[in-house]
């Protein structure tokens, strides 16, 4: 590892990324930063680009533009790059044959940065047993075991594309608890694709919102609170409401629920109760018109 | 944004690569348990259990007829023999001991063979190569490995198989014999001839990789970059160019004739990996030799006709011939290829 990535601030540094498939374009000119110790959200429809992000980040795409990960060049030092970054693609990429004895073997025997005592209190937690194939684990069971091989690992980003995908609200749950708790400090990083927006915003520190190749929003989830208001106004005061230039209006118990897009607080505090709009009423604001 | 992160030396303890190596290797061994380990030795308890079977009818159909081999005093047969007598059986039975080795050689090449096309391309379908390529290893060392498991470790697996197949084959004789009255241990183990064939057989496992190479790299170039049917793109690409090669004549406007296409291009490409596919190159048709074809160079010993076959000087020519060597740089550069689509086609859909 050079000097240069001991002394950079931002774990991900993007200038310009562009990523075409054929005619269509999947990323667009993005710029983003993404700083250490943060947990980032990664937001978007489907097939706007956020996996393509990803890939581009983890060395596994050609892209155009600049990209810079812990100061390495993901697509000429990707073996030094896998040293520090880990990856939970969705489920069932581990292969079927491998045991959970053999993952471990293999992955202390290879990975510099790998405690194998770590992993096995990791394993010890849950029914994985050494003599067990990936093919005979259930979904849930697969993720526990590539989350016990991650968590051992003293990576500086890892990098999760739906990893909960396809699970149950326990494993979902015990998923992003572990994590949280016995992996996530203020030296790692974590950057997150899912649907499943609920369940992640309160441990988000940061949010980007993706669409067609494009950041619709990229903020701490502090700025988010100052920017966006949701006000629920009464029927008298809609029409006011309305000529503020709202993102998005519903009703909900005969009373309309607007959300505004940087409108100074004081001002919505007129027309009603405020709320600070929840990270999946955002999307679905923001991202109207979408699959129209 | 001064997070400690950015202070923190980022340390890096660089993996032995040869551990690197060494885990990688362990890693094909067991996802290929079942073709490197259990199929050769199934094919040679095959060829033992048809052996084992034949005895025992044998035996029945002798006792059915009441005809009694026992007594045959063997030992005082041999002791009149002449030592060519001797030196002929001794030959014989190490070609047969050979022949009875063709289904373990056969079951290596095609575990081999499937081995190779599936290495870049089965982890891609089930998507597993995005597990293999978030830890530290450098699609260099991955696909070495994979040459080094097809061309060396699954070899060394189907030769020990075939010597271990080998002295059963001679216990189940000799207790056959014991149990006739006769002492097999002065003409079955003759120690010399044997352990001179296995020396050799072991000594050929670095020959045949080195022929190996361009079959290697050919279909690990394909496993590495078909997104689908890699055994199509494997077999139909060779054979439709010779064919085209066959319409135009446009090798025979060079003047080389077609057959050196196929023997030469095709040969070496799809089945460089037979064992032993070198022979008949350093000596000038030595497999019409065998077949009792004229012209030869190299001296068939009748009394040890696998170690003439097998000679010494034979082996070195092949090592020394062009033709092994011109392969060896083509398998380098098709594992290069191989290398450079196993870098940049993550998934078969992409």
């Amino acid at each position: 590892m050079n000097d240069a990535s001991a002394t950079t601030t931002h774990i991900v540094r993007a200038r310009g990324l562009t990523k075409r498939y054929g005619a269509a374009v999947a990323l667009d000119h993005v710029d983003f930063d993404i700083a250490a110790g943060r947990i980032v959200g990664l937001i978007g429809p489907n097939g706007a680009g956020k996996t393509t992000a990803l890939k581009a980040i983890l060395g596994l795409t050609e892209f155009e533009g600049e990209l810079s990960v812990l100061g390495l060049d993901p697509r000429t030092q990707r073996t030094e790059l896998m040293q520090q970054v880990c990856f939970i693609a969705d489920v069932a990429v581990l292969p079927r044959w491998l045991r959970v004895s053999e993952a471990v073997d293999f992955v202390a025997g290879i990975h510099p940065r790998f405690s194998r005592d770590k992993c096995q209190a990791f394993l010890a937690r849950t029914k994985l047993k050494p003599a067990m194939r990936v093919r005979e684990l259930s979904k849930g069971m697969i993720v526990q075991l590539h989350l016990a091989l991650v968590m051992a690992i003293d990576a500086r980003l890892l990098v999760l594309d739906e990893p909960t995908l396809g699970l149950d609200i326990l494993y979902r749950k015990e998923f992003y608890q572990s994590l949280l708790n016995d992996y996530f400090d203020e030296e790692k990083t974590i950057l997150v694709t899912t649907h499943q927006v609920e369940e992640i915003e309160h441990i988000l520190t940061d949010l980007i919102f993706i669409k067609d190749g494009k950041l619709i929003v990229n903020a701490s989830m502090d700025e988010i609170g100052e920017r966006y208001a949701e006000v629920m106004v009464a029927p008298e005061k809609v029409e006011a409401a309305r000529a503020l230039k709202p993102l998005n209006e519903r009703g909900i118990f005969g009373k309309s629920v607007f959300l505004f897009d940087g409108v100074p607080q004081a001002q919505l505090a007129q027309l009603g109760e405020l709320h600070k709009p929840s990270v999946a009423d955002l999307f679905v604001a923001t991202m109207k018109g979408t699959y129209a | 944004m001064n997070a400690p992160s950015a202070i923190r030396p980022a340390t890096s303890t660089k993996p032995n690569p040869m551990q690197t190596l060494l885990w990688l290797l362990k890693r094909e061994y067991w996802e290929h348990r079942g073709g490197f380990f259990w199929a050769p030795l199934i094919a040679g308890g095959v060829v033992i259990a048809i052996l084992l079977l034949s005895m025992i009818v044998a035996e029945a159909t002798a006792a059915r007829h009441g005809v009694n081999i026992g007594n045959l005093n063997l030992d005082r047969i041999s002791a009149n023999m002449t030592p060519d007598q001797v030196a002929t059986f001794n030959s014989g039975l190490a070609a047969g001991l050979m022949g009875m080795s063709i289904p373990i050689m056969a079951t290596l090449f095609f575990v081999v063979f499937f081995y190779l096309l599936g290495a870049l391309y089965d982890d891609r379908r089930d998507r597993s190569v995005l597990f293999w390529k978030s830890l530290p290893i450098s699609d260099l060392d991955t696909v070495l490995s994979k040459v080094v498991a097809a061309v060396l470790i699954a070899p060394a697996f189907a030769i020990a198989a075939l010597i271990a197949m080998h002295i059963v084959t001679l216990i189940l004789i000799s207790v056959y014999a014991g149990i006739h009255g006769v002492n097999p241990l002065p003409l079955l183990w003759n120690p010399a001839p044997l352990i001179t064939m296995w020396i050799k057989l072991v000594c050929l496992i670095p020959v045949n990789a080195l022929w190996a190479l361009p079959t290697a790299g050919w279909l690990l170039l394909c496993s590495a970059f078909a997104r689908s049917k890699p055994f199509l793109w494997a077999v139909a690409v060779p054979v439709a160019l010779g064919a085209v090669l066959g319409f135009t004549q446009l090798l025979q406007q060079f003047s080389i004739p077609s057959a050196w296409y196929w023997k030469y291009i095709v040969g070496r490409i799809l089945f460089g990996i037979v064992p032993g596919g070198w022979l008949g190159v350093g000596g000038n048709g030595t497999l019409r030799a065998i077949t009792g074809g004229g012209d030869t160079n190299i001296e068939l010993d009748k009394f040890d006709l696998v170690n003439s076959v097998l000679s010494w000087g034979h082996i070195f020519d092949a090592i020394g011939s062009i033709d092994l060597w011109i392969g060896v740089a083509a398998g380098a550069g098709l594992v290069v290829a191989a290398i450079w689509f196993r870098r940049r086609r993550v998934e078969t859909s992409v």
